[in-house]
């Protein structure tokens, strides 16, 4: 296959990765509605202590917030939908094709950024207008936390095609939203790993959720600090998903 | 190369302690049709998944296009259109769509809107994939095998699912595709389907090559393989003539399936079948099923006469005869019809 007609086989499978990711009602609900819901919610319901810094309920609301959205693109939504593919032969029957395993690839990483790009936006868009007033400003603030967005991202999309390329559909779809609202509840997203019993917040601390939610949180609420430990520890999370992703996935 | 698209040596798979595939020899030339007909669990599948790539085999040799389509996959996959028994696709995507998608995976498509209306889905061209019947479903899959004008087009089972007008409708679209030179290997249970279609059928039973050449020959009782005859899978026919030896002379006569088919208005009774056994031109006597009885004879001429005096005698009028030399389906039946659930 020539380059060219790569790229024309690439741009096709995009488009058509988009195109069914935008047609995914249920998709849209936990990769954009859930986190909407949970950063209004929180920012306005005064559930949780007021930040210690003084300032708005939504200024440590929207960092776990944003984790939240990266955990629910990789692992809920390109998990299942790459589950279901698999078990469908939709991955058996592009394998037959003459799509390079890497234009496949391509197209899949292509619709999650753009999902995450858009619910990044939308996020930043209703925290701004709870009076979220990050470090370094929105704008400002966001640039700082793309790479942690990223790495965050490979990690959360390596554990999604884990389940998706070992276990049976219906199992990732269990235990992908299973997994989630463990993540939710217990890794720093919404309730910071501080105001946990230690029992919990210490083994919750060693797991990606926190370590992303804690880098986001370091990076955008005022006077925070990243930690090098915890992104240290992000990055060895990715790679070993990554190589166990890789290591294990089974496209029948 | 040597004008061959598929070379299979000694192809050999096994699934556990179970052999699937049993040493299978098999060439298919260029532009011909060729048909692997066999029961259910006949190892069809994974015959053509070692061909596609998909399955490492345990033993022998695959070609496609003098590649290996394990090693040299992206080399043999421009050239190929597939339609996979288990190959679904999104359950989101509209067949326009799909085969709008697939097209560009090839440097010279057809035009995508044409194609699905050639396989008799213009109306459901926007119908969700989920929302497709059994059928469409395959006439979309077969319609993702051919869109990029494939040198080779494998087809597992591409009319399982489908009713009869629609399967007419794929033998046609089947055929006009060998006319433009593509070269075809399907999979099938329905021997009316290698029949209508195939240049070459080879019957596959427990992984195993029983019979290999054209329809008719097949139907002469030739082309049978000589090792099925040897080690004796070829299982006796149901009047006990050894064909299993005889197969090794293509031309000996109890393998010349000359036959009387005699349809009567109800079953005989056991008196008037004993008879009818009796006739001097009878060699063998099958029920082919209540009412319906196939005579096997040396001398046809010979029983039409007997069997007209002896239909006048007993006083039954038959609802046809015909004189034949047996269908495909006899050949098949005896091949494999024992124990494997045909």
């Amino acid at each position: 296959m020539t380059p060219a007609q790569a790229w024309r086989a690439f741009l096709a499978q995009a488009r058509v990765e988009l195109l069914l990711t935008a047609r995914r009602g249920e998709n849209l609900l936990v990769t954009l509605a859930i986190p909407l819901l949970l950063l209004v919610f929180f920012s306005t319901v005064p559930l949780l202590p007021p930040p210690s810094w003084g300032g708005r309920q939504v200024d440590q609301v929207a960092p776990g917030i944003l984790a939240l959205a990266i955990v629910s693109t990789g692992l809920v939504s390109l998990g299942i939908a790459t589950a279901f593919e698999r078990a469908y032969g939709v991955l058996k029957r592009l394998g037959g094709s003459p799509l390079p395993r890497s234009a496949l690839l391509a197209a899949k990483t292509l619709a999650v950024v753009a999902t995450e790009v858009v619910q990044v936006l939308l996020i930043a868009i209703v925290a701004a207008m709870l009076g979220w007033a990050p470090q370094g400003g929105i704008v400002g603030g966001i640039l700082g936390a793309l790479p942690w967005l990223l790495l965050g991202s490979i990690a959360f999309c390596a554990m999604g095609l884990l389940l998706a390329g070992a276990l049976r559909a219906e199992a990732v779809l269990a235990l992908a939203n299973g997994i989630y609202l463990v993540f939710l509840l217990l890794g720093g997203i919404i309730i910071p790993l501080d105001h946990l019993p230690l029992a919990v917040a210490i083994p919750a601390s060693f797991l990606p959720p926190a370590q992303l939610a804690g880098l986001l949180r370091g990076t955008l609420e005022p006077g925070g600090v990243v930690e090098p430990a915890q992104a240290a520890g992000l990055a060895a999370w990715a790679v070993a998903l990554v190589a166990a992703t890789l290591f294990t996935f089974r496209t029948e | 190369m040597n004008g061959d698209a598929i070379v299979l040596e000694r192809l050999t798979k096994r699934y556990g302690g179970e052999t699937v595939v049993d040493e299978l020899d098999l060439t298919v030339a260029n532009g011909e049709l060729f048909a692997l007909l066999g029961p259910n669990g006949a190892g069809k599948t994974t015959t053509v998944e070692i061909i596609e790539g998909y399955r490492r085999p345990d033993g022998g040799t695959v070609r496609v296009f003098g590649h290996d389509p394990r090693r040299e996959g992206g080399r043999i996959r421009p050239q190929l259109g597939l339609m996979l028994q288990s190959g679904g696709l999104y359950s989101q995507l509209r067949p326009i769509e799909a085969v709008e998608l697939f097209a560009a995976f090839y440097p010279d498509p057809l035009d995508p809107a044409q194609l699905l209306a050639q396989v008799g889905l213009a109306r459901a061209a926007r119908t969700r994939y989920r929302d497709l019947s059994g059928g469409e479903r395959q006439r979309l899959s077969l319609a993702l095998a051919i869109v990029g004008r494939p040198r080779l087009a494998i087809l597992d089972e591409p009319t399982g699912a489908m009713d009869a007008q629609a399967r007419r409708e794929t033998w046609r679209v089947l055929r006009e595709l060998r006319e433009r030179g593509t070269t075809i290997l399907l999979t099938t249970h329905l021997l009316d389907e290698a029949e209508a279609l195939a240049d070459r059928v080879a019957i596959l039973d427990r992984g195993r090559l029983v019979a290999l050449g054209t329809p008719a020959e097949l139907r002469r009782g030739l082309g049978l393989a000589p090792r099925a005859a040897h080690d004796g899978t070829v299982p006796a026919a149901p009047d006990g003539a050894p064909h299993g030896q005889a197969a090794t002379d293509p031309a000996a006569p109890a393998l010349d399936l000359r036959e009387v088919r005699l349809e009567l208005p109800g079953p005989l009774d056991a008196d008037r079948l004993a008879g009818l056994g009796r006739l001097g031109a009878v060699q063998a006597l099958r029920i082919d099923r209540p009412g319906v009885y196939v005579l096997r004879t040396p001398a046809t001429g010979e029983l039409l006469v007997e069997l007209s005096t002896w239909l006048l005698a007993v006083g039954i009028e038959p609802l046809a005869i015909r004189v034949g030399q047996g269908s495909l389906e006899d050949v098949f039946l005896r091949l494999v019809g024992e124990g494997s659930g045909a």
